[in-house]
């Protein structure tokens, strides 16, 4: 165990709160997730009269954040390392008995990390919504939107208690439960915007649950008064400990998509493709991640159980890159590959090295939602059609987009010297690393070329081969044409910074991550490798290639035609059945309890109510036959009477 | 002695308008309106006179007491604390959103109004009076105006559903007069003043059964499983009006009566019985939220969601930790403010199409957009989604709750998911969708129905986001009342266990 | 020779009993009313003679009282009856049953 629990040379998170000198970014971060809010409400109340002006108001809210962020990543930094955690109070929220709950931020390095990332991909995103919500009866309404969750996610990284986390946690969950169901007039659309909440809340349960014991055991949800104090108060190897940190995994799985809670995430594709970029890849399902690598101190307790948490992800990741390989749905493809690249996400983390973790997050936040944009720019082009043996050949009309997906491909593929080649060898490095870790290093690999193969397909299928695609019912057939500068220039960006972006942490020690999220995460991965670390990447890298060189074969061709769906190939077609699991097992029962318990309520209970009522009807009509209207059975009732009481008076003057 | 006694006009105030509003011709619609309205608002203001005036400490405030019937110790007795007074707020304060809301009424609104306004004086004398008996008065009173409200100007099963809510309630109002005059005769005080009555010392058996006796009526308004089934009845049937005053405030007296007579006359029973009564909040959360989801009439889906609402607060109550109780009172507010508003939306629905059948609508989001949204605003509220003032009650009554009694938390915070379930479901199948059915043609809702339900949606966010001001007034009171009970119950704890010693 | 008191009492305890008895047997109104009278009667006949055993007149006296309420009641019964006639036709009592549930 001890192997394990590497000694980390910073301080323990948080122990260090300073106060920053006056008029700092820092004093007004509290206005980075306020901006967007006012912004959303404004438009919610004024939208329709703004029409087409409702995205520059949102635009410019996001601008306020992203050039508010950057201010204060440069304050963080230009101040000394072990000095860049800040706390801000804004006011009293909660104060009912010992429950004391402030809305109050946490600025540290890991914060704002996460808020560079937020608010400059949403702002990207923003941009590209201009094309392509254009002409949309609702337009403003979707800013409206957009901007909620924005402020929403901000809420949630700027947190610095438990119960602030979780305002923005919900937050994000309702803003997915509006944007998912945008188009509400399709019912199955709705129906799955109502699936994400559900399944969401029902992982809220654990983080709830999560929050009674931290609060049972410490007396306060700050993490400013927990985390520093979890290995004295809790010690290592606690029962609490390991609850408190299982109940938040819970809550993680939910929001973050992981076996058993993400059946909601391919269901809500059904939402417009900015929503899938911003929400579904970059950032609402990064959050359990985030709360992962929040609370490490707690983590740091029982490392066991990360080696838990790192296996349901690998697992995860497998499961879903099986079940992309068979998808039609170029939004699907992509959707399952989020959850599975969610599962490298949570190795990192549950591994105990966050920063692999974290780096995992901020690579995947570009590419993915890169090939999220991509992916709306041939849907904008191909009149919302969204099955890819329906599509081929786009490269040459669309050329910035497929240049672009390209990049993405290459960097979720793990190709380098793209960013997800340096992230994902960092996450697998810590499996490698942990002692009892490296079954899944291994599985991490296998899925590695799983993610090569299904990329590449997706990408062949879309953009090379001869067109595929035939008539409509109503005879309209597609004319794909290149996007709108809107809509390519976040493309481009996204491309960039998908490509460079390994430059963030290129030396899992050095890197530049490495050390700027020292303060905010408590490390504790293993630090023996089992394989020699070069002949691990290059396996790694050896198994994307032959991913790919294997799609190039399989779909590349031009005359490539889809296999039949039966066995294997076709269970993964049907995500290997889980949604009709989920609805026998859970969902039907569920419905017929509601419904056997109504009935029970409505007979049994009340039934009880209303036969104490037919019951005292009953007595009466059996005490309503004294009333004979016989006036001599009335008289014989006087004489009777007559008779007692003249026996009590008798009988009282004699003395009985 | 110096001023105004505010309490008093609190209950004069409504019934004085109601005498005038009856006094005045059948047909003056204009001029019995706006006499009601005038009399509700002026009520309105001088509770927030009270609320300017009230400090945040333990115990009761602005007290007025006279001599009533003096040779059996009856007084008039007027007090508020922490636990009453926003009870007393959300009755001054959906009164006038109540009347509004039954301004296009035809049929003999002089005694609907006056029904109406009879009834806030019964229900601030409720949450008001400091003598058992005077409470009691009040108490069965507002009985009689609700059972005409139902009765009178409800749907079509009327009659059933008003004789049911007026007997049952009325049964377990007379276990509690039975109870309290036990507790006259046994005082040996011939007094049945409140603070007289708090004195009086009782055997744990005494205990017991008075305690069983006050939960029969208090169970039976919460309502809490299995005394519930009135509930459903009397909303379907009751007019939007009705409705709204019975959810927003009646449903509120039986928590009010746990925490001001259960907890304080009764302590020790109050700890061997908890374990029952928080059971029966757990059931009621979650047997409530299963039963909603299987309902075809949106009136009766809420008037379930209701028993589970109020299962939440009875646990935070009998938890017996200042933190759940705090977050009972508050929640009881919430509760009143969201139920409120959501009887007042399903009241503009039936006002246009008399239909309540959930499948009977499709669409509606689109048809009636602003109607739409506001209804979703108020059902993230009952979910509890936190930034609303749902949360800002639920959350604390869970976290306290868990602290001494962790088993009931953890089963009640799975209501939490169910109640996503039964209000979202209906939410989708009358909102989202294609325009059918009575969506078709309706009209978006006029100026009067947003007027009304401004106050609430501004109220619900703003209680959400800064819950502070509640919380002050409500912490001392509260925390006195559980820790008061909790000491006391100890205490004799300690003495019978000594006496078990000595034998 | 004088009569024992004791044999009025018995005298009057079986004109008594004979009214009770008729009230409850018989059918006829009128005939109802007469064995009224005779309860009246045999009630009157005991306190005139406890009078007279005991020696004073409050019997006597209390015996005036009986007989003019007697004489009201049979005022007002035969009025009732009357009316009932002309409403029923019938003298049975059995047929006066509307107060019947």
């Amino acid at each position: 165990m001890s192997a394990v629990l590497a000694a980390s040379e910073g301080v323990v998170p948080l122990t260090r709160i300073l106060t920053a000198p006056g008029g700092s970014p820092v004093d007004l971060a509290w206005l980075i997730p306020v901006v967007p809010a006012v912004s959303a409400g404004l438009l919610l109340l004024f939208g329709k009269r703004l029409g087409r002006l409702a995205a520059a108001v949102a635009i410019t809210a996001m601008g306020y954040s992203a050039v508010a962020s950057t201010l204060v990543f440069a304050f963080l930094g230009s101040q000394p390392e072990g000095g860049r955690t800040f706390v801000r109070t804004v006011g009293t929220w909660i104060s009912a008995g010992p429950l004391q709950v402030d809305w109050s931020l946490l600025v540290d390095p890991l914060a704002s990390v996460m808020l560079l990332l937020v608010t400059w991909v949403g702002l990207l995103i923003h941009i590209y919504s201009i094309g392509y919500m254009h002409g949309d009866e609702r337009y403003p309404r979707f800013f409206a939107y957009m901007n909620l969750f924005a402020a929403s996610m901000l809420i949630l990284v700027l947190g610095s208690s438990f119960l602030t986390l979780f305002v923005g946690w919900e937050l994000v969950g309702l803003c997915s439960y509006l944007l998912v169901g945008f188009w509400f007039e399709n019912r199955d659309y709705a129906t799955a915007a109502k699936k994400a909440f559900i399944v969401n809340r029902i992982g809220d349960v654990g983080f709830m649950i999560a929050m009674f014991l931290v609060f049972f055991a410490f007396g306060s949800l700050d993490f400013a008064q927990v985390l520093p104090e979890a290995a004295t108060v809790l010690g290592a190897g606690s029962v609490t400990a390991v609850a408190i940190c299982l109940l938040l995994f819970v809550g993680a799985t939910g929001k973050s998509a992981q076996i058993p809670l993400y059946v909601w995430l391919p269901d809500a594709m059904a939402g417009p493709t900015p929503v899938s970029a911003l929400i579904h890849a970059a950032t609402m399902v990064t959050a359990g991640v985030y709360l992962l690598a929040r609370t490490s101190p707690l983590w740091a307790l029982v490392p066991e159980w990360g080696l838990l948490v790192a296996w349901i992800g690998v697992i995860t990741a497998l499961v879903t890159a099986l079940i992309a390989c068979a998808q039609r749905d170029l939004k699907k493809i992509l959707a399952y590959s989020t959850i599975s690249q969610l599962g490298y996400m949570f190795i990192g983390v549950g591994l105990g090295d966050q920063v692999a973790g974290i780096f995992h997050l901020l690579t995947h936040g570009f590419f993915k939602a890169l090939l999220f944009l991509a992916a709306g720019s041939v849907m904008h082009a191909m009149a919302n059609r969204t099955d890819v043996w329906g599509m081929g050949g786009l490269l040459r009309a669309m050329p910035i987009t497929a240049i672009t997906a390209l990049v993405g491909v290459l960097a979720i593929a793990g190709v380098p010297p793209l960013s997800g080649f340096w992230s994902k060898e960092e996450v697998l490095a810590a499996a490698a690393d942990t002692p009892g870790a490296q079954p899944i290093w291994l599985l991490g690999a296998i899925v590695a070329g799983l993610t090569a193969f299904y990329m590449a397909r997706w990408f062949y299928l879309i953009f090379l081969g001869l067109p595929r695609w035939e008539a409509d019912a109503d005879g309209s057939v597609p004319h794909p044409h290149e996007s709108p500068p809107s809509m390519t220039l976040p493309l481009v960006v996204l491309a960039v910074l998908s490509a460079l972006g390994g430059l963030l942490n290129i030396n899992p020690e050095t890197g530049f991550l490495h050390g700027w999220l020292e303060p905010s995460v408590q490390r504790y991965a293993g630090e023996t490798p089992f394989l020699a670390e070069a002949m691990a990447i290059v396996l790694v890298v050896a198994l994307s290639v032959v991913g790919l060189v294997v799609a190039l074969l399989a779909y590349g061709r031009r005359w490539t035609r889809p296999a039949p769906s039966m066995g294997a190939a076709g269970a993964a077609q049907r995500a290997f059945y889980v949604d009709r699991f989920y609805e026998t097992v859970v969902m039907v029962p569920g419905w017929l309890l509601a419904k056997g318990l109504a009935t029970f309520d409505r007979l049994g209970i009340d039934g009880l109510v209303n036969g104490s009522g037919r019951a005292t009807q009953r007595l009466a009509s059996v005490t309503r036959r004294l009333q004979t209207g016989f006036v001599r059975s009335y008289v014989l009732a006087v004489l009777g009477g007559a008779v007692l009481v003249g026996a009590m008076f008798f009988g009282a003057g004699v003395g009985w | 002695m110096q001023s105004v006694p505010l309490l008093t006009l609190l209950i004069a105030i409504p019934a004085a308008t109601a005498v005038v509003v009856a006094l005045l011709a059948p047909t003056a619609r204009s001029a019995i309106r706006a006499v009601s309205l005038l009399g509700s608002a002026i009520t309105f203001a001088v509770s927030l006179l009270v609320l300017a005036r009230f400090e945040s400490v333990a115990g009761f405030q602005l007290q007025e007491s006279a001599a009533w019937i003096p040779q059996w110790g009856i007084s008039y007795r007027l007090g508020v604390d922490g636990i009453s007074l926003f009870l007393v707020l959300l009755t001054t304060f959906i009164m006038p959103l109540t009347l509004l809301a039954g301004w296009e009424q035809s049929e003999r609104i002089k005694g609907y109004y006056a029904c109406l306004l009879s009834m806030e004086a019964a229900l601030v004398g409720v949450f008001l009076a400091l003598d058992l008996v005077l409470f009691y008065v009040f108490f069965e009173a507002m009985l009689v105006p609700m059972y005409a409200l139902i009765g009178i100007w409800g749907s079509a099963n009327r009659r059933y559903a008003a004789i049911k809510f007026f007997l049952y309630t009325l049964i377990g109002g007379l276990f509690m007069l039975v109870a309290i005059l036990y507790l006259y005769f046994a005082s040996g005080a011939q007094s049945f003043a409140y603070a007289d009555l708090l004195a009086v010392s009782l055997t744990s058996t005494e205990q017991a059964l008075l305690f069983v006796c006050f939960f029969a009526a208090f169970a039976i308004k919460v309502p809490l499983f299995p005394f519930h089934t009135w509930l459903p009845d009397a909303h379907t049937e009751a007019p939007t009006v009705g409705s709204v005053v019975l959810a927003a405030v009646m449903l509120k007296i039986g928590g009010y009566g746990f925490l001001r007579y259960s907890l304080p006359f009764f302590p020790e029973a109050t700890q061997r019985f908890a374990p029952i009564l928080l059971a029966l909040g757990v059931i009621g959360v979650l047997y409530g939220a299963l039963v909603a989801m299987a309902q075809r009439d949106i009136k009766r889906l809420v008037a379930y969601s209701s028993v589970a609402h109020l299962g939440f607060v009875v646990i935070g109550i009998f938890a017996l930790d200042p933190t759940g109780a705090a977050g009972s009172v508050v929640q009881m507010v919430n509760h009143g403010l969201s139920t409120g508003a959501l009887f007042l939306l399903i009241g503009f629905l039936y006002d246009r199409t008399h239909s309540r059948e959930i499948a009977g609508y499709s669409g509606l989001l689109r048809a009636v957009p602003v109607f739409g949204g506001i209804w979703l605003f108020v059902v993230m509220s009952s979910i509890a989604l936190p930034g609303l003032n749902g949360f800002a009650g639920e959350f604390p009554i869970l976290l306290g709750t868990f602290q001494t009694v962790p088993w009931a938390a953890v089963a009640a915070v799975f209501g939490v998911i169910l109640a996503a379930l039964y209000l979202l479901w209906p939410y989708q199948r009358m909102f989202h969708g294609p325009v059918e059915g009575l969506a078709v043609g309706l009209r978006d809702l006029r100026l009067r129905e947003i007027a009304i339900m401004v106050p609430l949606v501004v109220l619900i966010l703003a209680i959400g986001l800064y819950p502070k001001p509640l919380y002050d007034r409500v912490n001392p009171s509260v925390s006195a009342v559980v820790a008061d009970a909790i000491q006391r119950a100890d205490v004799a704890a300690t003495a019978a266990a000594a006496a078990r010693e000595g034998e | 020779m004088v009569v024992p008191a004791g044999y009025y009492l018995l005298l009057a305890a079986a004109l008594f009993s004979i009214g009770v008895v008729g009230v409850l047997m018989r059918r006829n109104i009128i005939v109802m009313f007469m064995c009224i009278e005779l309860m009246l009667n045999s009630v009157n006949l005991t306190l005139v003679t406890f009078s007279r055993i005991n020696g004073n007149l409050e019997g006597q006296v209390l015996s005036f009282f009986v007989m003019v309420v007697a004489a009201a009641e049979v005022t007002v019964g035969l009025a009732l009856i009357v009316n009932l006639f002309r409403l029923k036709a019938s003298t049975d009592a059995d047929d006066v049953d509307s107060l019947r549930s």
